[in-house]
């Protein structure tokens, strides 16, 4: 069975892509548009897998997390952040909230988050 | 001459151009307001003290004079710190906007990743050749978002390092090995003297590479158009033996000694660079020097016009490796 995975983003032309390239790869893939619809869909789905946008609307990403790992069904999913946002800060909050990692949407290729999801999914 | 430099310094209408404020909140004008005020004063209690000798009389003048000069100084007080507070907001408009521009442009770069991945279908050769050129200013783009994303946190004294221990050496191979290819474009040769078995440093690495890559890149592009050589060595520092000592030496233009004193500056360009554009956004001193002050380090150049420049840092030496030595 194919591995599923969350992506949290409220930017419609980055989850269309992300969305490509992780179908390309033989992932099934879940959307959610804003911070509640994400932890709903983490709580009915399950995924293998969340990628997590730190700025949403109705809930921000790190609510989101803190509720994730609270959760006792959701908080041994693995977590990816993935932003633009960059402040003081943010990264240890992220970190410390339980995240497994941090990356900077505008600095990294589709290419090495894929290698980076696929290195959490195994 | 020197009379006309002293009045440009006064120039007190260009002052309230330049920072945006009303005459009367200009720091100049109030000086000069602030100044007469006592020569007025001094000449009147004088011209009292003259002919009324009650020492009361005086001490009364005296007194609603300072508290003029009170309100007055009150007031310059006030200007500086509203132009503080425009520098303050010129900051963090820069931080947002820079925010802001990193969504669209990284929706322009995973677009790009998939064609130019071949994820959508083939391309053809003159497609591919257009969607690189695209591909590279959007790099730019980011790059410079990055650049004044890191200027304005030096500003604001919120750049965060997090050191950890690290070999230097390995860190300028793996640069090197980066730039080979741009090295190779300007026909520039990088040299790297190891001197093998130093120990390791402790600073943010991610950062440290960033300020190596910006110095080699500087080197490389400031280089002589034929048989350039960049000159890059760490050792151990002479002067304090907790340092490790970076230098990237080149052998290219140099910097004229009447720039010297403002190349760690923002948005400097050497004035002959411009005529030789020199593509870069001028930031990568400023960044360095902020990057490297934070992480108790020193850096510095030196450098002759037509001789080439060297410029060099100083990283303190991680306090456990050397445990692990001895």
């Amino acid at each position: 069975m194919s591995k599923k995975i969350l992506f949290v983003e409220d930017e419609p032309s980055l989850q269309k892509a992300m969305k490509e390239v992780l179908v390309q790869e033989g992932f099934d893939i879940l959307t959610a548009d804003n911070g509640e619809e994400g932890i709903v869909q983490a709580k009915e789905n399950k995924p293998d897998l969340i990628l997590l946008d730190l700025i949403l609307p109705k809930k921000d990403g790190f609510t989101v997390l803190e509720e994730l790992k609270k959760g006792e069904d959701t908080k041994d999913i693995p977590v990816i952040v993935l932003t633009n946002l960059e402040g003081t800060g943010d990264v240890e909050k992220a970190l410390s909230l339980g995240a497994t990692t941090y990356l900077v949407k505008a600095n990294y290729e589709l290419d090495d988050i894929l290698k980076t999801v696929k290195e959490q999914i195994k | 001459m020197w009379f006309k430099k002293l009045l440009r310094k006064f120039d007190i209408m260009a002052e309230c151009r330049r920072y945006d404020l009303g005459f009367w909140q200009c720091p100049n004008s109030l000086f000069i307001v602030m100044g007469f005020l006592i020569i007025i004063a001094m000449l009147i209690t004088y011209w009292i003290g003259i002919h009324f000798v009650e020492p009361e009389v005086v001490i009364a003048i005296v007194s609603v004079v300072t508290i003029i000069l009170l309100v007055i100084g009150h007031s310059l007080v006030g200007s500086f710190a509203r132009i503080a507070e425009a520098n303050r907001m010129k900051t963090e408009f820069v931080s947002i906007v820079s925010h802001q521009l990193r969504t669209p442009l990284s929706a322009l770069k995973w677009s790009l990743n998939l064609l130019l991945g071949n994820r959508l279908g083939e391309l053809n050769e003159k497609q591919e050749e257009y969607l690189n050129i695209i591909n590279n200013s959007g790099s730019k783009m980011i790059k410079l978002v990055n650049d004044l994303l890191n200027v304005s946190r030096i500003d604001q004294k919120r750049l965060n390092v997090q050191p950890e221990q690290f070999s230097i050496e390995k860190a300028i191979e793996e640069i090197v090995k980066e730039l080979s290819s741009l090295a190779k474009a300007h026909n520039v040769k990088i040299v790297f003297k190891d001197s093998k078995n130093l120990p390791e440093v402790c600073a943010d690495s991610d950062k440290i590479k960033m300020v190596i890559q910006n110095l080699i890149d500087n080197a490389i592009k400031y280089s002589k158009k034929e048989g350039g050589t960049v000159e890059v060595s760490a050792d151990r520092d002479r002067e304090n033996k907790k340092m490790i000592r970076i230098r990237v030496k080149d052998n290219g233009v140099g910097i004229p000694s009447m720039v010297q004193k403002r190349i760690f500056g923002k948005f400097f360009r050497g004035e002959n660079l411009v005529k030789q554009k020199v593509e870069g956004t001028g930031l990568g001193l400023f960044i360095a020097k902020g990057i490297i002050n934070l992480s108790g380090g020193k850096i510095g150049f030196r450098s002759r016009e037509g001789e080439g420049s060297t410029f060099w840092f100083t990283l303190p030496i991680s306090k456990k490796a050397k445990n692990k030595k001895q």
